[in-house]
């Protein structure tokens, strides 16, 4: 497997550089976000890895993957779809919005569906309050909003995603 | 000065979020000012006496809140808190889209007038691609020379970075968010010491919230009297409120303080939708009490110091209206749910507090529930009052509270659906 | 000295420091504030909230900041609107603390009642019923019962190994991150930490092994509740059925004060055995803590393999015999040696026995030896850290010069001592052939050869003295060198200056040199003769300089003079098994043993002992402190006290030796050895005071560690503290040579090494782990070696096959040979290495 350092040399440089030379501390939210972008979680050699760089222990940055909601530590769908239901939106029907998604899936919330590409979630409030009902998509890539959205406009988002992935697989 | 938007500019000006745009329209000068013309002492002066104050939640005043800084230790830091977290509030991100160099320039003149080198802007995980522009943006600023080494000829020189958070409510108490970015967990720290003091890897330490700082560029550039000219006597300037809820038009309307809920909610929000009758007000997200919308409450002016007077507080201004069709204990399970899902678990009240509500708002409000739990979580609420490390578990039990004192026939109808087999779960709106 | 601040706590007043926490405060005056999170020896956090009182502080004038008074001339007091936290708030002049009135009592109990909503109800199965802080202030705070609904409470995993040695229970964790915090804090291993938040808040380990740590004991003794218990005690009994005996670590100099609990039971044919070690409070020692080999290796006094029946060579064959025939024997064979006799005995002896065998063997004419290989106990003697030396008491006035040690494996609780030294801010200096953790706290680190340590130390005192001895060019480069000549400066400058020598890569007669060498420089520096000043050998045995001190020393040819003796009288020791060269001996070998080591396999007599738990004595720390440890099992039927066994023989050659207890030995050792004049048990006996209280009814406090009712112990002055003059002698250091390209052999030690005393405890094998040498990966690159692959190591004309471990920190060149690890190594060899067989990979 290969690592961090051999993956993203100028990225690592970069996040070092914003922070004081005796505080690498601080890079270790950045660089967990880096061992995300490959398979979505962070491996134990990455937390190892980390770990290293930021001179602190294993222990430590496990800690914080455990402590934050974007991190995770097993793998999931490819594509994260993030529906808040929290109060604001679920005044403008998101928890609605979300059953339907699921249905239309054939999953459960916190379930991924059978081709690995998506998994979907509920979550707490995204600011995105007038634009209910709203999600986010996360991947290793980072994160994007999807607002006012309709049950139609969703699944057009799913077929593209779907289309994406299987011309990846055609080249 | 005759236009309608002191932050939300871009909505009249296009393209203001282009760097050569935003200086035609004055941008950076006032920073140019500062740097130039002004000693720090002199900055923050103004701020102080414009009046302006916090719009993170605390209200604390701004300019005071500058002069505490320690003169002993250093470096210092400013921390720009755009961790927009409090459910119903999306005011900084329009701001750090549509206004972004606004917003920058208030943070280095904020920098300056604290002496800092270094400047970072802590912006919640999911603010990413929004990180991403402001990176660029702060690059773009550096290649101007109005970030950088000795700006305009001078001896001062200042950096500005971006920090991302991972999805933590948490991080939005300034000290939590501190821990955060040293890289540990988001967790408050105990306070005294506080930031100015004991901030940003001990150093001392500026923490504001995104719009308090899109202010002050214009309050450096135009002068305290001007900015006085907005708002009330002890509340002044202009506030975002984030309308959000049972609206016909919900999304940010900047309006003076002390604009009342009805102007906001009827003249600017549209009202109600479906015919539906207003019945409560969160003025300050879920965090915030559950003020009955009545008449009084309607004409109540959005101040820090009116509020109050019809039991919440303004908070971040986050204004989410709540119709008739929504059952209380309903809505207090989904606030619940969330501080419970929040809470950073280092104090034993919240962590314990928040988990057991839960489990009796879920008992209540699925009709499993008797009126001795609706008692008890009254009980439980009240013995996490006043016992929290931080604000956050605090604000947990506001909306329980006042949920069960100001709308207790929603509770009765709950709890007489234990009774009543079968009978259908009200729903939420839309 | 801080200013003094006087304050009201429930009625009673108190005066204390500026900056003392309330909840001390209290604690001083014996008025109970409950906690969880806080721990006196830790940095407050405020998170359980269980703390808390009401706070009342007088009114002042707005201008003339006069005190307000009220009517009767009291100074009027405001309450503030809510209960504050204890632990977290210092005192100031005039406050009112209350923590005897209702709203508190609720407020309390409140805090309880969250607790117990996700605690577990299992006390009657829970290690800690009895002994738990949780348990006890639910009696005295806690609610009748339990408003919360038990199906909604949360199940847990109940059993989750943090490692090999402890167990932690989910359920019953509070979240008051007491064992995280002193991880990180005092001991700077972070290897546990808080996993999620909220209520689903776990502790977690990511340190291969598990809980990393030398420490990881300790938290089990800070823990409130049973969350947190060691794999060796967990359901193996409840703590009323235990008694305590006080006793001592028996494994380094440091000298843990620690108490055994002991319990009778059947499952152990109704026999009294040891169920734990905990720490027993000696501030001046070990405070509160003891590290985990002191905890956990104690189970060789238990061994099965322990003899308890005299052998006496009979044609060829060790075979059972009376004691009487066996002391027949020696006693004969003693006498007919005379001066032939050799008795070679080690630091693993208590005083007293020690004391007896110096007796015995001069009665005779003979020659003692101790089995070391270290030197400088003299020195020590003489330039030993004077009378009242504590590491809890230095700060920035204070240099510690540490030289030629893995401070951390030789004596771990001073290392942790040390590093909070550091942390005060006493300057370290560290001077070592490779790194070291103690590294990071260092002011300054200084690297030399391996074999060149004593040349360092000359090299400092020549940067800073005018006589300069000729340095071997091997440090001439080093001399130069600015950090040196810094360090040597902070040295010479500071206030108060101690130096500890361990054993990192020397033998007996490099070590004896680098004693000379430290004692030189605190000598030239005039840091002798003071408290907190002075010369420290880091001992491998508990008792080595108590052996010193009753006149043994080791033997520069202990070959030939093994060779030479007549008749062989050897003492907890086992030179056959650390080098098979010491094998060969005289005419005659008695060997007085707790077990049929290598050695005694060879003799013609061997003498069963009783075990350090089933006697009293004393042994002397490195700080040159006698302290006592106390029976704490029955003496086992017909073996006796080596200081008995001892006086016996003297008996049978008409010997007059004290047999008849070691308090009485003790009187002779007082009489007859200058430095331990006036000691005596009663006065090791003596207690006073100590900070923080701890294992009296407030376990919540500073947990589980026990009060010292027993004694603190007597620390003895130097001879440079009594006034006597000391003088500079000249170290004369072998030198060390390597063929060009041939690898160096150097001696290190581990804290889990594979010897007698620690072997048995079979909890620690993982650990202990197989016997290996470490080296650099580039010089295992030329070898063909790989981490993990098993070589050849050819050293001292023996080879060896043991497991290759690679560490880039290391310096090139050398490979590093753990002692006790079933190499034989007594200092720096030519050694080769070769494959044997490569991991699979
Ligand atoms: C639980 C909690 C969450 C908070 N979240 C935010 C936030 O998302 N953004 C913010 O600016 N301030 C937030 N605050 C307030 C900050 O602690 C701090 O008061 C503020 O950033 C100071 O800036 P200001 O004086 O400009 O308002 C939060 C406070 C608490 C207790
Ligand atoms: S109140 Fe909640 S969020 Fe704040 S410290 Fe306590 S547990 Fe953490
Ligand atoms: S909060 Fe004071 S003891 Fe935990």
């Amino acid at each position: 497997m290969s690592t961090l350092a051999e993956n993203y040399p100028g990225e690592i440089k970069s996040i070092l550089a914003k922070y004081p030379p005796d505080q690498k501390r601080s890079a270790v939210m950045a660089l967990i976000y880096l061992a995300q972008r490959e398979g979505g979680y962070v491996t134990k050699q990455a937390l190892r890895e980390i770990a290293e760089i930021c001179e602190i222990s294993t222990t430590d940055v496990a800690s914080l993957v455990g402590f934050y909601s974007l991190y995770y530590d097993q793998p999931g769908g490819k594509y994260r779809l993030q529906v808040c239901t929290d109060l604001p939106c679920a005044l403008r029907g998101a928890e609605q919005f979300l059953e339907n998604l699921c249905e239309n899936l054939g999953i459960k919330v916190g379930e991924t569906t059978a081709d690995g590409l998506l998994t979907v979630e509920h979550v707490m409030c995204l600011a995105a309050c007038d634009k209910a009902p709203m999600f986010q998509v996360q991947s290793g890539e980072g994160l994007a909003y999807y607002e006012n959205q309709t049950a139609e406009s969703a699944l057009e988002l799913v077929g593209r995603l779907r289309r994406r992935e299987a011309g990846k697989d055609g080249r | 000065m005759d236009a309608k938007y002191l932050l939300l500019r871009h909505r009249e000006i296009p393209d203001i979020n282009r760097l050569e745009v935003y200086r035609q329209h004055g941008g950076y000068q006032a920073f140019h000012k500062a740097v130039t013309a002004m000693t720090p002492a002199e900055v923050t002066a103004v701020v102080k006496a414009s009046g302006l104050r916090g719009r993170g939640g605390a209200g604390f005043p701004t300019g005071l809140k500058w002069s505490f800084i320690d003169a002993h230790k250093w470096p210092h830091y400013v921390v720009a808190n755009a961790d927009e977290s409090e459910p119903g509030t999306f005011k900084d991100r329009e701001i750090m889209e549509g206004n972004p160099y606004q917003f920058l320039e208030g943070v280095a003149i904020a920098a300056y007038a604290i002496q800092a080198n270094a400047a970072y802007i802590y912006l919640r995980g999911e603010f990413w691609q929004l990180a991403g522009q402001l990176d660029q943006r702060i690059a773009e600023l550096e290649a101007t020379g109005l970030l950088g080494d000795q700006l305009f000829g001078t001896d001062y020189s200042l950096r500005m970075y971006t920090h991302l958070g991972a999805g933590a409510y948490i991080c939005g108490e300034e000290t939590a968010l501190l821990e955060s970015m040293e890289g540990k967990l988001g967790q408050p720290r105990l306070r005294p010491p506080f930031p100015p003091s004991f901030g940003l890897y001990g150093k001392p330490t500026v923490v504001n919230n995104v719009e308090t700082l899109a202010n002050v560029p214009l309050i450096v550039e135009r002068g305290a009297d001007w900015y006085r000219t907005f708002g009330t006597e002890k509340s002044t300037g202009v506030k975002i409120f984030s309308l959000s809820g049972c609206v016909n038009k919900p999304g940010n309307y900047e309006l003076p303080l002390g604009a009342t809920f009805r102007e906001l909610i009827f003249e600017h929000g549209g009202g109600i939708p479906g015919g539906r009758e207003i019945k409560a007000i969160m003025p300050a997200g879920a965090s915030s009490s559950l003020i009955v919308a009545n008449q009084e409450a309607l004409d109540t002016p959005m101040d820090y110091e009116s509020v109050p007077n019809v039991g919440a507080a303004l908070g971040s201004a986050s204004v989410i209206v709540i119709d008739d069709s929504v059952s209380v204990p309903w809505l207090i399970r989904k606030t619940i749910h969330f501080f419970k899902h929040e809470s950073c678990g280092k104090c034993t009240p919240c962590r314990e507090g928040t988990y057991w509500m839960m489990h009796l708002t879920e008992r209540i409000d699925s009709g499993q529930a008797g009126w001795e739990d609706v008692e008890l979580l009254r009980e439980v609420a009240s013995q996490v009052r006043g016992k929290c490390l931080c604000a956050l578990g605090e604000f947990s039990i506001e909306a329980v509270l006042s949920g069960i004192e100001r709308f207790q026939s929603d509770f009765e109808a709950r709890v007489q659906s234990k009774q009543i087999e079968g009978e259908p779960e009200p729903q939420a709106a839309g | 000295m801080a200013k003094l601040v006087t304050l009201t706590i429930d009625e009673k007043q108190v005066t204390v420091p500026e900056g003392t926490l309330i909840v001390d405060a209290a604690k001083k005056i014996g008025v109970d504030v409950p906690v969880f999170c806080y721990h006196p020896k830790m940095e407050p956090v405020g998170m359980c909230r269980m703390c808390l009182v009401d706070i009342g502080r007088p009114l002042r004038d707005r201008n003339t900041g006069e005190l307000l008074l009220e009517p009767d001339g009291s100074p009027r007091i405001q309450f503030g609107p809510k209960l504050e936290t204890a632990c977290t708030t210092p005192v100031s002049e005039g406050m009112v603390v209350v923590g005897d009135a209702d709203n508190v009592r609720r407020g309390r109990k409140d805090i309880i009642e969250f607790i117990l909503t996700s605690h577990p109800l299992d006390c009657p199965i829970c290690d800690k019923g009895g002994e738990c802080p949780l348990q006890d202030l639910t009696m005295d705070h806690g609610p009748g019962q339990s408003r919360f609904i038990y199906d909604e409470k949360i199940h847990l995993a109940k059993h989750v190994p943090l490692g090999e040695l402890i167990v932690l229970d989910r359920e019953r964790c509070i979240q008051c991150g007491r064992c995280v915090r002193y991880q990180d804090e005092i001991v700077d291993d972070p290897v546990i930490a808080f996993h999620n938040r909220g209520r689903s808040l776990e502790i977690v380990t990511f340190s291969e092994p598990g809980f990393d740590s030398y420490f990881s004991g300790n938290t089990t003794d800070i823990c409130p509740v049973g969350a947190l218990t060691t794999a060796d005690f967990r359901f193996e009994a409840r703590p009323w059925e235990l008694k305590s005996a006080a006793s001592l670590c028996s494994q380094c100099p440091v000298g843990c004060n620690i108490t055994f609990n002991v319990r009778r039971e059947a499952k152990s044919g109704g026999n009294w055995v040891i169920k734990r070690v905990m720490p027993r409070q000696n501030e001046a020692v070990n405070e509160i803590w003891i590290c985990d080999k002191g905890r956990f290796a104690y189970h060789y006094t238990e061994s099965p393999e322990r003899i308890k029946q005299p052998l006496v060579r009979k044609n060829g064959e060790l075979t059972p015999a009376s004691l009487e025939e066996a002391l027949q024997v020696v006693a004969a064979r003693l006498r007919e040696a005379g001066e032939g006799l050799l008795t070679l005995a080690s630091g693993r002896l208590s005083n007293e026995d020690l004391f007896n065998l110096r007796e015995l063997t001069a009665g005779v004419g003979g020659k003692t030896g101790l089995y070391s290989q270290m030197g400088g106990g003299d020195l020590v003697a003489q330039v030993g850290v004077g009378k009242g030396t504590d590491f809890a008491l230095m700060g920035p006035e204070t240099a510690i010069l540490v030289v030629a040690s893995n401070l951390l494996e030789e004596a771990p609780i001073w290392w942790s001592r040390l590093k909070q030294a550091a942390d005060r801010g006493a300057r370290l200096i560290v001077v070592n052939p490779r790194p070291t953790k103690l590294d990071r706290y260092a002011a300054h680190t200084i690297r030399y050869p391996y074999g060149s340590e004593t040349a360092a130390i000359l090299a400092l005192l020549n940067a800073i003295s005018a006589k300069r001895p000729n340095l071997p060019e091997s440090v001439q480069s080093l001399a130069r060198a600015a950090e040196l000549q810094a360090a040597a400066k902070t040295f010479a400058d500071a206030q108060d200056a101690v130096v500890l020598y361990g054993s990192e890569g020397t033998s007996l007669a490099a070590s004896q040199a680098l004693a000379q060498a430290c004692a030189n420089l605190l000598i030239a520096t005039g840091h002798i003769g003071r408290p907190n000043n002075g010369l420290l050998g880091v001992w491998s045995r508990a008792n080595e300089q108590g052996a010193w001190d009753m006149g043994f020393r080791p033997l520069p040819d202990l070959q030939g003079a093994m060779k030479a003796a007549r008749a062989l009288y050897v003492v907890a020791a086992d030179p056959a098994r650390d080098d098979p060269l010491l094998a060969e001996t005289g005419e005659f070998m008695v060997v007085q043993e707790l077990f049929l080591t290598d050695t005694a396999r060879l003799a013609d007599v061997v003498l069963p002992v009783r075990a350090y738990t089933e006697r009293e004595g004393t042994y002397t720390t490195g700080e040159r402190r006698v302290q006592r440890f106390y029976p704490a099992l029955p003496e086992p039927a017909g073996v006796k006290a080596d200081f008995a066994i001892s006086a016996q023989i003297g008996q049978l050659l008409g010997l007059e030796l004290e047999g008849r207890s070691p308090a009485r030995v003790m009187e002779r050792i007082a009489s007859q050895v200058p430095d331990y004049a006036g000691v005596s048990y009663n006065e090791l006996a003596k207690v006073s005071e100590q900070w923080p209280i701890v294992g009296r009814g407030d376990l919540y406090y500073g947990g589980t560690s026990y009060e010292n009712k027993q004694g603190l112990g007597v620390q003895l002055s130097s001879a440079a503290h009594r006034g006597e003059t000391v003088t500079l002698g000249w170290p004369a250091w072998p030198e060390v040579k390597t063929a060009a390209g041939s690898l160096l052999a150097v001696p290190v030690t581990r804290l889990y090494d594979r010897g007698n005393t620690v072997l048995p405890s079979r909890l620690l094998h993982p650990r202990i782990g197989q016997p290996h040498v470490l080296m650099h990966p580039s010089n295992a690159r030329e070898l063909g070696v790989r981490e993990g692959d098993t070589v050849q190591v050819t050293l001292n004309g023996s080879g060896n096959v043991v497991v290759a471990r690679l560490d880039r920190s290391l310096p090139l060149d050398v490979v590093l040979v753990p002692r006790s690890m079933g190499l034989p190594i007594a200092g720096p060899v030519g050694v080769q290495v070769r494959v044997v067989e490569r991991v699979a990979v």
